[in-house]
C-alpha cells in the first residue's frame, strides 16, 4: 500500500497522470496525515495548520479526477495539495496572517497568488501557522501559538513561514506557499531539512500578500525538492497588473533549469562565498561548528563536480541588519495602521473610536509586533527620518552595489542559510536582539531585491539537526539558482543515497 | 458680541495670505484603482479591497490622473518634476480607509508656477504658485445623534465611497500686498482656478458640490513705519479655516478672521496658530479641537508605487492642449461678440459666458443669446433660486427657438410661451410647438377669417382706414390677435385689413 | 539620539494608537533601548554621499487605464465589519476634526 504522503509532488503529477492514484486519495491521504500528527489531541501536536479546508480541497481534487476521467485537459500540477501560509488572503477561507486582530475574518477577494493556485486546480489543504504578521524567526510569535519541528518537537521549525515549513517535513503537504521578508522561507527551509526560494523582488505579485514590509516582502514556493519547487515557482510567477511592483517579464524557466542541473554537472560555474556570511576569514562566532562543516562540505562537492569557488567580499553587509530592522519597521507601522477596528478584525468597543483603536489594537497585537510598530513609528519620526529611515535607504544601495561587485565574480553567491540548528522553543523569545541574528545571512537578499534558495546541506553532526545552504543569483535569475540547487541537491542526496528529508524521526501518530 | 470690521483690521495691520485648493478630478475612476468615480451612489457600492484599505490591497496608479494634474500645473504655470514620488501621509481616523493618505510630500509632479489674476475692475494680480501635487480624497463621516455635527455626535456612519477619488491639491505661495483688497483677491483666485479646471475638462469645478475646496490661511502682521519695507516685516501666526464651500464663504471668512485676529492683537493677546471650521450660517470661525503639539505625519515614500515619470515630450504634447486662459478668452469674446463692458461683466457674475458662446456656437447672434440668457432665463433662474447652468434647458434649444423667432414661425410672446413648456420639460421648442399649437398662424384663409370677423364686429375701422388714418388699423390686429391667442403673424393680418380698406399697406 | 525613554516610547505607543499599560511601558522601553541602540549604527552612513534605495528593482511609470473595474458588492464590502448601520461601516463617537 503506497504511502502517498512520501512522494514527491513531480511523483505524485506522473502518478495522476498514469492513472496511479487519483486526486482525491491524495487529499485523503493528506487530510488523514494531518488529522494524525497536527492537531492538539495528537501526540505530535505539530501545529503546522491554523486552518484546515477539507471540503474544499476534496471538491477540487473530484473536480479534477472527473475531468481527467473526460479527458480534460489539465494544468501541470493539477490535484496536487498545497499548504498556504496564512499571509495570503483566500476569498471564503479564514485569514489571519497569525494575528488574533484577524481572528474568524473571512476575506471578500482572492490574493493574485491564491487565483494562481486555483486556476491550477490544486487543493488547498488549509492555511498554515507563521510568526504575527511575518514578524519573528521562529513562529513563536504566532496569536496562535507556535508550531514545532517535526525533527525534534521541542524546537523552533523557523519563522516567519514555520507552519508551511514543517507541514512538507511533517509530511502533512508536498508543496506549500510561504512568503519571506528577511529569510522568513529560507531559514525555515534550511531548519527543516526542506527547500524554499524567495524570488527576485516583484517576480510573484504581492496583491492580496498581507503586507509586512512592501519594499521586501515576496512569496514563494517551498517543498521537499528543488524540482518540486521549480514547478510551483512557474504557477505562481508573472506580471500583475493589481501589483504595481511586479516585474513586466516572462516567469523564469525554472523546471527547465532543475532538470538541466539535476545531472549534477557544475562545470564552469563559478561559486563566490561571501566572506562576511561563514566565509573563510570570516566573524564566524555566530556559525555553529556543525553549519559551517556541512557548508565546507557542501562547496567540496560542488567542487568536485566542476565548480570554481572564489571568495567574494561584501564589506556593506555589515551594516545589513541593522538597516533591515529599520526599514522594515518603518514600512511595517504604517502597513499595520489600517487594522483600526473599523473595517474588518477585532475591535474592543470603548466609547470613542480613538480609545477603541488605542485598546483593540494593544489586545490584537503581541509583543514582537508591538515592539516593531514603536520602532518604525520612531525610525520615521519628525526629525528622526535622515538618521534612521533615510540612512538604512542608503545602506540598501551601498548592498547593491556589493552584491554587483560580487556578481562579476561569480555566478551565484553562496554562505550557510541560518547561523544556528534550530533552537529550542523559548529560549530566544526573551532577547530580540538574539532572534534577530537569525536573519544575518538571509536579509541582505531581501535588501538588494535577489533570488536566494536554501536547500538542504546535512545534519550537524553535533545535535543531528537539519543545516541549509544558501544560494543566491543575480536579480532577474532566479532560474540559476534552481540549475546550480538541483545540482547541488543530486550530488548531496548521492552521498546519502536520498534526499535529507528521508532521515527526518518518524512522528508518533494518533491511533 | 461684535468685532472689529476687515475694513479696520486691514488699516491697522498688514494682512498676508494662502490658500490652499483641492481640485476634485473627473475622471472615471478612482486614483490608485478601478472603482468608479462618480458621485451619488448608495453607501459602499463603489469600494474595492484597494480603497476599503483591506490586507492585502495594493494601489495602482491612474494615468489619466496623472494626466490631468500635469495639464493642470502647466495651465498654472509650473515646472513638471522630472520623476516625483508619492509618498505616504500617516494618520488615523475612520474615513481614511489605510489609516494613510497617499499624498506626495518633498516630490509634487508640479512646482514653482504664477498665475494672473484679474479683478473686476480689470487689476491683474499675479498670484505665487508654490507646488500642485497629486493625492487620494478620504471617504465620508456622517456624524448620527446630536445636532448632526462632529461635536455631540453618538456615534458616526463611515461611506467610503468618495474614498480614492483622485485629488490634485495647489497651494500658492504666501500672498503680500493686496492690503484691503486681500478678501477680492482670495475670492478671485479661488473663481479664477474653478475656471480652469472647467477649461481643461478635468473638474466639474462646483463648489457647492465639493469637487473645488478651499482652504484658507490669514495672518495679520504689523504694518511697517515710514520708510522700512513692509515685506521685511516678519509675519504673524496664522490660522487656517477650513470648510469655506463657495467664493462667497472666501471673501467672508478673510473678513472675519482679519477681524477676529486684529482684536486679538491690539488687546496685546496672541493668536493661536490653529485651524478652524468657517460656518456659513454665522459668519463666523470656531476653532478646531485644540492639539497640544502638531500631528507628525511620518511621511515616507510610497513602497508600493514606482515613481511618476512624465517623458518632456509627453509634456510639451500636454501642453499643447491647454486651452487659452479664462481672462485672455474673455476680452477676445468681448471683441467678438460687440458686448459692453458692463454686459460682458453682468454675463461673467451670471456665469453665463459658456452657454452664450455655446448657443452661439448653435447658430445665433451673440446678441440674441445674451438676451434669452440675461433675460429670461437669468430671471427664471433668480425665481427658483438656482444657478443659471442649472436651468433645464440647453444652448442648442435656445438656439433652435430663437431659430423659430428669426424664421416667423413664432414672435416674442409665443417664444417666452414655448420656452415656458421647454422648461416644464415638455420637450424641444418645436415639440412643443406641436403639443401646444403655438405656431404662429400664417395661413391666409384662416388669417382672412380672423379679420373679417373682427371687421364685423368693428365695421368702423374701414371707413377709419380710408380716411387716412391707418394706425386704425392696430384694433383690428388686436382682436385678430386675441382671438388667435396671440399666434397670428400680425404683420400679415395688418396686410390683410389694408386690404380690405383697398388701401397700400 | 540613541536611546528611547519610557516617556518616548509612551507618546509613539499613541502616535501609533496602541494603549499601553505601565507594565508594557517599563518591558517594551528596555527592549526598544536596546534594539534602537544597535541599529544606530546605520547613522554613520547618513553622511555619505550615497543615493537612498526605496525600490529594490528600479522601474517608474507603472499607471493603469483609467476604466472602471467591478466594485465589491456592498454586502461584501460590509462582509467583516465589526458594526455596520445603513450600508455604512458604524464608529463609536470620533473625537477629532473633520479633515
Amino acid at each position: 500500500m503506497t504511502d502517498w504522503t512520501r512522494k514527491t509532488a513531480a511523483q505524485m503529477v506522473e502518478a495522476m497522470a498514469a492513472g496511479e492514484v487519483t486526486s482525491s486519495e491524495l487529499v485523503r491521504a493528506h487530510l488523514d496525515r494531518i488529522a494524525a500528527v497536527d492537531g492538539p489531541e495528537t501526540p505530535s501536536a505539530v501545529h503546522a495548520f491554523l486552518h484546515i479546508d477539507a471540503d474544499g480541497a476534496l471538491a477540487t481534487a473530484a473536480a479534477v479526477d472527473a475531468d481527467r476521467a473526460a479527458g480534460v485537459e489539465l494544468p501541470r500540477l493539477a490535484g496536487v495539495p498545497i499548504a498556504v501560509k496564512d499571509v495570503l488572503v483566500t476569498k471564503g477561507l479564514p485569514t489571519t496572517a497569525g494575528s488574533r486582530i484577524l481572528e474568524g475574518w473571512i476575506p471578500p477577494y482572492d490574493s493574485t497568488v491564491a487565483s494562481k493556485i486555483r486556476a491550477a486546480r490544486m487543493p488547498i489543504l488549509g492555511k498554515t501557522n507563521m510568526d504575527e504578521f511575518a514578524m519573528g524567526s521562529s513562529t513563536e510569535h504566532s496569536g496562535y501559538g507556535p508550531t514545532h519541528n517535526p525533527w525534534d518537537l521541542e524546537r523552533i521549525p523557523g519563522g516567519s513561514g514555520g507552519g508551511s515549513a514543517a507541514s512538507l517535513a511533517a509530511w502533512e503537504a508536498p508543496l506549500a506557499i510561504g512568503s519571506d521578508t528577511g529569510g522568513s522561507i529560507r531559514q525555515p527551509a534550511a531548519v527543516t531539512g526542506t527547500v524554499g526560494v524567495k524570488p527576485t523582488y516583484g517576480g510573484v505579485s504581492r496583491y492580496g500578500a498581507i503586507a509586512l514590509a512592501s519594499s521586501l516582502d515576496q512569496l514563494g514556493p517551498c517543498a521537499r525538492t528543488v524540482l518540486d519547487a521549480a514547478m510551483l515557482h512557474e504557477v505562481m510567477g508573472g506580471h500583475d497588473d493589481m501589483d504595481a511592483t511586479s516585474l513586466d517579464e516572462p516567469v523564469p524557466a525554472c523546471v527547465d533549469a532543475a532538470r538541466e542541473g539535476a545531472s549534477g554537472d557544475l562545470t564552469g560555474v563559478r561559486v563566490g562565498v561571501i566572506t562576511e556570511l561563514g566565509g573563510s576569514n570570516d566573524s564566524g562566532e555566530g556559525y555553529q561548528a556543525g553549519v559551517k562543516q556541512r557548508f565546507e562540505e557542501s562547496l567540496d562537492a560542488m567542487r568536485a563536480a566542476g565548480a570554481e569557488i572564489v571568495e567574494v567580499s561584501c564589506p556593506s553587509f555589515v551594516y545589513a541588519l541593522a538597516a533591515y530592522y529599520l526599514i522594515l519597521p518603518s514600512e511595517a507601522s504604517s502597513n499595520l495602521a489600517k487594522f483600526d477596528s473599523v473595517r474588518f478584525g477585532m475591535r474592543v468597543e470603548k466609547a470613542t473610536i480613538e480609545k477603541t483603536m488605542g485598546a483593540t489594537r494593544a489586545a490584537g497585537f503581541g509583543d514582537e509586533v508591538k515592539r516593531r510598530i514603536i520602532l518604525g513609528t520612531y525610525a520615521l519620526s519628525a526629525g528622526y527620518y535622515d538618521a534612521y529611515y533615510g540612512s538604512a535607504q542608503k545602506v540598501r544601495t551601498l548592498i547593491q552595489r556589493d552584491f554587483a561587485a560580487a556578481f562579476e565574480k561569480a555566478d551565484v553567491l553562496v554562505s550557510p542559510t541560518a547561523p544556528t540548528t534550530p533552537f529550542k522553543l523559548g529560549e530566544r523569545i526573551d532577547d530580540p536582539l538574539a532572534m534577530y541574528l537569525n536573519d544575518v545571512a538571509t536579509i541582505p537578499a531581501n535588501l538588494a531585491g535577489i533570488p536566494g534558495m536554501s536547500l538542504p546541506s546535512g545534519v550537524a553532526p553535533e545535535d543531528g539537526l537539519p543545516v541549509g545552504f544558501q544560494i543566491l543569483a543575480p536579480a532577474h535569475e532566479d532560474a540559476r539558482l534552481y540549475r546550480v540547487g538541483a545540482a547541488l541537491e543530486s550530488l548531496l542526496a548521492a552521498r546519502w543515497g536520498g534526499n535529507l528529508i528521508a532521515q527526518a524521526p518518524e512522528l508518533e501518530v494518533s491511533k | 458680541m461684535s468685532q472689529m470690521t476687515y475694513n479696520d483690521a486691514v488699516e491697522r495691520f498688514d494682512p498676508v495670505f494662502g490658500i490652499e485648493v483641492h481640485v476634485e478630478l473627473n475622471t472615471k475612476t478612482k486614483m490608485f484603482c478601478g472603482c468608479a468615480n462618480e458621485f451619488g451612489a448608495e453607501p459602499n457600492t463603489q469600494v474595492c479591497p484597494v480603497c476599503l484599505g483591506l490586507p492585502g490591497s495594493m494601489p495602482v496608479t491612474n494615468e489619466k490622473a496623472v494626466e490631468s494634474a500635469i495639464r493642470l500645473g502647466l495651465a498654472l504655470g509650473c515646472s513638471i518634476r522630472e520623476s516625483s514620488r508619492f509618498a505616504r501621509k500617516n494618520y488615523f481616523y475612520p474615513d481614511l480607509a489605510k489609516d494613510y493618505q497617499i499624498s506626495q510630500y518633498d516630490e509634487p509632479t508640479c512646482y514653482e508656477g504664477s498665475l494672473d489674476v484679474v479683478l473686476d475692475d480689470g487689476t491683474v494680480v499675479t498670484i505665487g504658485i508654490e507646488r500642485a501635487h497629486i493625492e487620494e480624497d478620504a471617504g465620508k463621516n456622517t456624524h448620527v445623534g446630536g445636532t448632526g455635527g462632529i461635536q455631540g455626535a453618538d456615534h458616526s456612519l463611515v461611506d467610503y465611497n468618495r474614498g480614492g477619488v483622485p485629488l490634485v491639491e495647489i497651494v500658492t505661495k504666501p500672498i503680500e500686498g493686496m492690503g484691503d483688497r486681500t478678501a477680492e483677491v482670495a475670492r478671485a483666485y479661488v473663481a479664477t482656478i474653478r475656471d480652469i479646471v472647467r477649461a481643461l475638462g478635468i473638474s466639474d469645478g462646483r463648489m457647492e458640490q465639493g469637487s473645488v475646496r478651499a482652504d484658507v490661511n490669514l495672518s495679520l502682521r504689523p504694518k511697517a513705519a515710514d520708510g522700512e519695507d513692509q515685506s521685511a516685516v516678519p509675519f504673524g501666526r496664522r490660522s487656517e479655516t477650513k470648510n469655506v464651500n463657495s467664493l462667497r464663504a472666501v471673501e467672508r471668512s478673510i473678513h472675519h478672521e482679519a477681524g477676529r485676529q486684529a482684536e486679538l492683537l491690539l488687546a496685546g493677546e496672541p493668536v493661536v496658530q490653529e485651524t478652524r471650521h468657517w460656518h456659513e450660517d454665522t459668519s463666523s470661525t470656531t476653532p478646531g479641537r485644540s492639539k497640544e503639539e502638531a500631528e507628525d505625519y511620518r511621511y515616507f515614500p510610497e513602497p508600493d508605487l514606482l515613481p511618476v515619470e512624465p517623458s518632456r515630450e509627453w509634456v510639451e504634447e500636454l501642453r499643447l492642449t491647454l486651452p487659452e486662459h479664462p481672462a485672455k478668452m474673455r476680452a477676445r469674446l468681448r471683441e467678438e461678440w460687440g458686448f459692453s463692458d458692463l454686459e460682458m461683466r453682468d454675463a461673467v457674475a451670471a456665469d453665463a459666458l459658456g452657454l452664450i458662446a455655446s448657443t452661439v456656437a448653435a447658430g445665433t447672434t451673440a446678441q440674441s443669446a445674451r438676451k434669452w440668457w440675461m433675460g429670461e432665463l437669468a430671471r427664471t433662474a433668480n425665481e427658483q433660486d438656482v444657478a443659471l447652468p442649472d436651468l433645464p434647458v440647453t444652448p442648442a434649444q435656445i438656439a433652435e427657438l430663437q431659430g423659430l423667432v428669426d424664421s416667423g414661425a413664432l414672435n416674442d410672446k409665443l417664444a417666452r410661451q414655448v420656452l415656458e413648456g421647454v422648461l416644464a420639460g415638455e420637450g424641444s421648442p418645436t415639440a412643443v410647438v406641436a403639443s401646444r399649437g403655438l405656431a404662429v398662424v400664417s395661413d391666409d384663409s384662416a388669417l382672412e377669417a380672423a379679420v373679417d370677423e373682427a371687421l364685423a364686429a368693428q365695421p368702423e375701422v374701414l371707413d377709419k382706414i380710408r380716411e387716412g388714418k391707418v394706425q386704425a388699423a392696430g384694433a383690428i390686429v388686436g382682436a385678430v390677435m386675441k382671438a388667435t391667442r396671440g399666434q397670428a403673424d400680425a404683420a400679415r393680418v395688418r396686410e390683410i385689413i389694408l386690404q380690405r380698406a383697398g388701401v397700400e399697406g | 539620539m540613541s536611546s528611547l525613554e519610557r516617556s518616548d516610547v509612551a507618546r509613539l505607543a499613541a502616535l501609533a494608537r496602541i494603549d499601553m499599560t505601565d507594565d508594557d511601558l517599563d518591558r517594551l522601553s528596555g527592549q526598544l533601548s536596546a534594539i534602537v541602540d544597535a541599529v544606530a549604527q546605520v547613522s554613520e552612513v547618513a553622511g555619505q554621499d550615497v543615493p537612498a534605495t526605496s525600490h529594490p528593482i528600479p522601474m517608474a511609470n507603472v499607471h493603469r487605464a483609467d476604466v472602471v473595474i467591478p466594485s465589491l458588492s456592498q454586502q461584501a464590502a460590509l462582509s467583516g465589519a465589526p458594526d455596520a448601520e445603513d450600508g455604512r461601516f458604524r464608529v463609536p463617537q470620533i473625537l477629532g476634526e473633520e479633515a
